[in-house]
């Protein structure tokens, strides 16, 4: 763990522009030693982290958990924020929306968190956000759903370390075009996560020229897949594959045994295969396909400074699993958000002079008020752009290729291309 | 993909997810039509059972058909001892009140299911098949020169697949001989008809119930290593089968094991053959009701010959 | 009724019952913010399950599905407030007048079967709504929801999304849920039902009609599960299919068995219970499944009765 001025500062310094800059400049200048005088005192900051321990969304909670607590160690060892410790309060939500808010209602009033921070799954996100706006406690969640962006939720709801599928999917959509093919069929999960893929990828796909021919919606308590593949059309270019749950590898495998030496090129995005070894028996057919990968799983040639710090901080070898069991893979292409999600909070935290939770409003608008975040030790997924209206980041995603079991780079996006209009600008509600 | 190679395919699925749901069933029948009560706990004994086979291949390695064999003695016995333990411990000291154990047993399922979570994770494991080709089916077509023979795309299944099928059926017989053929199968019929007749004939009822709980649990254990293969092991992946298995043993005629294993057939027959016709989520829509109906017009299963 | 000590037991267990009422009205300005809330939620929960223990406590009718009629009720709030910009008060009639159509129509398909049929058939109804509700999910957003906006919640001029008004709506709701529970199985209709539970056959010789009767609790028992579905939506601003899954359909019965079944308090009791069973244990550990299970199993063997019907059995003996 480094511990110079020099790692502490400069990402935040790059961090915060416009009008929070003046604001950070106060906690930049306070001389280091005065803070960690002052973390001996101090009260901690309290993050109360909903968790899916249990449930579908465990494999995933497991890893957002390990994150969160090398992240958390990260901050601490630098001195905590405005010399406060970082505190984790962690409540498992059962990855049920009912839970959920039950949860944040618990750190809001029980445990007087200052924020409530972590969840994944989107109908968990739905339920509990409602009642993170009505108890006014800052809600920063890791979700990748179109949720906050699309201006169902409110002020209080924000996602500002990881990417949504819209922009995700529809960032897709020139290179399936260009590079795989033009008729595309596409295999997703029949709930509102695989319809978002449907409806913006199909739209992204036809404005390169490109058709969906086929959208076949798998129901999400299925567990055999080999029977809705023959409704795949022969002249399919590209299968575009997106599936969650416990029953991924089941899928992709089947997809396999169904083409047999004669496959189309696929397409998928990684959540079909998260927390899964590639190695696994009944995965070589996926050799030479492509994937979504938010960020990449096995360390790549030209691997980042940050990313190597990254890895080695949350406990993740080379290949994308725990350095303490190679066959515990990781969910690395969503985990990072919480990672950076903790340090925007932080920056958040210094350039508003949070003091404590009667400073939630100045935190929000603090976090509202960044935009360009260089990648860093903070970022070390990459560069990325907050949208302060929409609650929203933007960033790089990264297409990946099978080959020798391992996932190899071969197409960085920018973040332009995953960019698109705002849909609400959640500055103008009131705290 | 035309019609016809389609129902093939649709077909062996089918008849996979038949052979292993007959044996689930079974064991859920079993227990219901002699000892007459729910066993909600039934899934999270095929969960385990599907857990202990990836324990045994990661401990013995090797090749994947011995690790494979070892698994289907070894989980079965295992979930079979645990069954009949908590048969011994919870079910027999509230003497078997329906309402009561199907709480317990739901008090079970999450103790069960909260241990796994902790000892094996939250991961879904793959367990390799002891073998797995791919066998492409050929279909005939009427071309300018007659019949002739093609391979259509995608029409295909795996060796592991119909050795499944084949596999049930073995297991099938072997329970139907043990019911009808042997003296512990003539005992537990005998329970079944009429609990209070066979104890004042010296059965040890007690004795019998705890067998068959276990045998039931062991059954849905060894249907559990049978897919694990194809399906990977998951501590939540013990629900869908449960509400499958219950489906059947309904529609069956509760208690009749000739019953059960039709039902299971058509169920899942029903379940790769609707998919042919319709987007997947409404076939399945249409297929619960399909069954619902079923149930309602003929509430004593298909051949059930009472009113339960 | 035999009056013994100058009143009935009818009485006594109406007073109660009501002292119980005026606990829960005091306890809102006693209670920390984090238990002000949960109990808010506890009374909404409570009235799904003294819906639920209206047909199997009293009925004797064990149904899987009653995460179908929450769930109508839900759906039947929320979808026209959402899609169709209605206010709560048409909003709620909508819900229950969808309640009041589907355990209708469910029932009447169901109650052809019985025992262990019904059980399964009321869960493959349940489980076919549940996909139904994912298959149309351009509306429902499925699994996902959607969420009713806190300005939307306003009703005859309170805002629901606030602590106060929340908490008396629900304890509103739930002393009507509770005083119609006690009415009902007080009056002649009630008893028919309490008879069915105890033998059925003998009711029918009897010369009532029972399968009229199992009608009319499976829809009274449907349509309450709708007004505390509807209720949900309403104080918590959420609505989504995690509530029409089996889950759900397994946590009145687990409720009601632990509170005591056939009682008018326990439900309300499971529901408390189970709550804090689970929220007090997973703060000191992530294995809170296991000590629920552990409970669920300990009670079966030590509690039979539930926890409010050993207290009647042992205590209060005049408890409705």
């Amino acid at each position: 763990m480094k511990k110079t001025s020099k790692s502490l500062l400069t990402p935040r310094r790059q961090i915060i522009k416009g009008a929070a800059a003046s604001l950070a400049l106060g906690a930049v200048s306070m001389p280091l030693m005065g803070r960690y005088a002052q973390t001996q005192s101090a009260e901690p900051i309290k993050i109360g982290f909903q968790v899916h321990r249990t449930g579908i969304g465990a494999a995933y909670g497991r890893w957002y958990d390990r994150t969160t607590m090398a992240a958390v160690e990260k901050i601490n060892n630098a001195g905590g924020i405005n010399g406060r410790p970082v505190e984790i309060i962690a409540e498992d939500d059962g990855t049920d929306p009912k839970r959920g808010a039950e949860v944040v209602e618990k750190f809001a009033t029980q445990h007087n968190a200052d924020l409530a921070f972590g969840t994944l799954f989107s109908h968990v996100v739905y339920g509990s956000a409602p009642r993170a706006g009505e108890l006014k406690i800052p809600y920063f969640v890791v979700s990748e759903g179109h949720h906050v962006a699309s201006g169902a939720l409110n002020r209080y709801t924000l996602q500002p370390g990881i990417t949504d599928v819209k922009s995700q999917v529809q960032a897709m959509a020139p290179f399936v075009a260009n590079n795989l093919g033009k008729k595309v069929t596409m295999v997703y999960p029949d709930f509102a996560f695989g319809h978002d893929h449907r409806d913006y990828f199909s739209a992204a796909i036809e404005a390169q020229g490109g058709q969906v021919i086929e959208k076949i919606a798998i129901p999400p308590t299925e567990t055999s897949f080999t029977k809705y593949f023959p409704k795949i059309p022969r002249d399919t270019e590209v299968i575009y594959h997106v599936m969650v749950g416990p029953a991924v590898l089941t899928f992709v495998k089947e997809m396999g045994e169904f083409f047999g030496s004669s496959r189309p090129e696929i397409f998928g995005f990684i959540d079909s295969l998260e927390a899964t070894d590639l190695s696994s028996p009944g995965l070589e057919f996926l050799e030479g396909t492509y994937f979504w990968e938010g960020n990449p799983r096995y360390a790549q040639a030209n691997q980042s400074e940050y990313d190597k710090a990254y890895r080695a901080a949350v406990g993740v070898d080379a290949n994308g699993a725990s350095v303490s069991d190679s066959k515990d893979v990781s969910t690395y292409a969503h985990m990072f958000g919480c990672w950076e999600t903790l340090h925007i909070v932080k920056a958040g935290m210094e350039a508003s002079g949070y003091r404590g939770t009667g400073d939630r409003a100045k935190l929000i608008e603090a976090v509202e008020s960044m935009s360009d975040m260089p990648h860093s030790d903070a970022h070390p997924q990459g560069a990325k752009r907050f949208n302060g209206k929409t609650h929203q980041v933007f960033g790089h995603q990264y297409i990946t290729k099978v080959s020798n079991s391992k996932l190899d780079l071969v197409h960085t996006t920018s973040i332009e291309d995953t960019l698109y209009p705002d849909e609400v600008d959640y500055t103008k509600q009131s705290f | 993909m035309e019609l016809a190679p389609y129902l093939i395919l649709g077909s062996i699925e089918g008849l996979v997810t038949a052979a292993v749901l007959a044996l689930m069933a079974v064991g859920l029948s079993l227990v219901f039509g002699v000892m007459r009560v729910v066993n909600v706990a039934h899934g999270e004994f095929f969960m385990l059972g599907a857990v202990l086979a990836w324990f045994v291949a990661d401990m013995i390695g090797g090749h994947p058909a011995i690790s494979f064999v070892a698994a289907l003695f070894i989980a079965p016995v295992l979930v079979g001892s645990l069954a009949v333990v908590a048969d011994t411990m919870i079910l027999k000291r509230i003497k078997y009140d329906p309402e009561r154990t199907i709480v317990a047993t739901i008090g079970l399922l999450y103790i069960i299911q909260q241990v796994t979570l902790m000892t094996y994770g939250s991961n879904a494991r793959p367990v390799e098949p002891p073998f797995n080709q791919r066998i492409s089916i050929p279909w005939f077509e009427w071309t300018e020169s007659g019949l002739s023979m093609y391979w259509p795309w995608g029409l295909g299944t795996t060796t592991y697949k119909l050795a499944v099928i084949g596999f049930a059926v073995i297991l099938l017989l072997a329970i139907w001989v043990l019911m009808t053929r042997t003296r512990i199968g003539l005992i537990m019929r005998a329970t079944q008809l009429d609990r209070d007749v066979a104890q004042a004939y010296g059965i040890n009822v007690d004795r019998v119930y705890a067998l068959v709980f276990g045998l039931g649990a062991g059954l849905a254990a060894l249907a559990a290593v049978l897919i694990v293969p194809i399906q990977q092991a998951h501590y939540l992946m013990g629900h869908d089968p449960l509400l499958l298995s219950f489906i059947v043993v309904i529609i069956g005629g509760l208690g009749s094991l000739a019953g059960t294993v039709v039902a299971a057939v058509l169920i899942g027959l029903s379940d790769g053959l609707i998919s042919v016709f319709f987007t997947p989520t409404l076939a399945k829509i249409i297929a619960t009701l399909i069954v619902t109906f079923v149930l309602i017009f003929r509430p004593s299963g298909l051949l059930g010959k009472h009113n339960p | 009724m035999i009056e013994k000590t100058g009143m009935t037991d009818a009485r006594k267990s109406l007073y109660f019952h009501l002292g119980l009422i005026g606990a829960l009205f005091i306890l809102q300005f006693i209670l920390p913010a984090y238990h002000h809330g949960n109990l808010a939620r506890i009374m909404v929960l409570a009235c799904y399950a003294m819906g639920y223990n209206i047909l199997f406590g009293y009925t004797g009718l064990l149904s899987l599905g009653h995460a179908m009629f929450f769930a109508a009720g839900m759906y039947g709030m929320g979808l026209p407030m959402v899609h169709l910009g209605w206010t709560p008060e048409p909003a709620l009639i909508s819900a229950i007048v969808v309640g009041v159509v589907v355990s209708a129509g469910i029932g009447f398909l169901a109650l052809r079967t019985s025992g262990v049929s019904f059980m399964i058939v009321t869960l493959m109804f349940a489980q076919a709504g549940f996909l139904t509700i994912l298959y149309f999910g351009e509306w429902t957003r499925g699994d996902e929801g959607f969420v009713i906006k806190q300005a939307e919640r306003v009703m005859a001029g309170f805002d629901l999304s606030q602590p106060t008004n929340r908490y008396n709506a629900a304890l509103i709701l739930f002393s009507i849920c509770l005083l119609l529970t006690i009415r009902l199985v007080h009056s002649r209709f009630g008893r028919v039902m309490i008879a069915i539970r105890e033998n059925e056959e003998r009711t029918h010789m009897l010369g009532y009609d029972v399968h009229f009767h199992k009608w009319m609790a499976v829809i009274m028992s449907g349509t309450m599960a709708a007004l505390a579905g509807a209720a949900y939506a309403l104080l918590f601003g959420y609505a989504g299919a995690t509530f029409a899954s089996v889950q759900y359909s397994i946590f009145p019965l687990l409720w009601v068995l632990l509170g005591g079944a056939g009682t008018a308090l326990g439900p309300f009791i499971g529901t408390l219970f189970m709550f804090y069973l689970i929220d007090l244990s997973s703060s000191f550990t992530t294995a809170y499944m296991l000590i629920a299970g552990l409970a669920l199993v300990l009670l079966t063997l030590f509690l039979p009765q539930g926890l409010v019907g050993e207290f009647r059995r042992k205590v209060v003996p005049w408890l409705s």
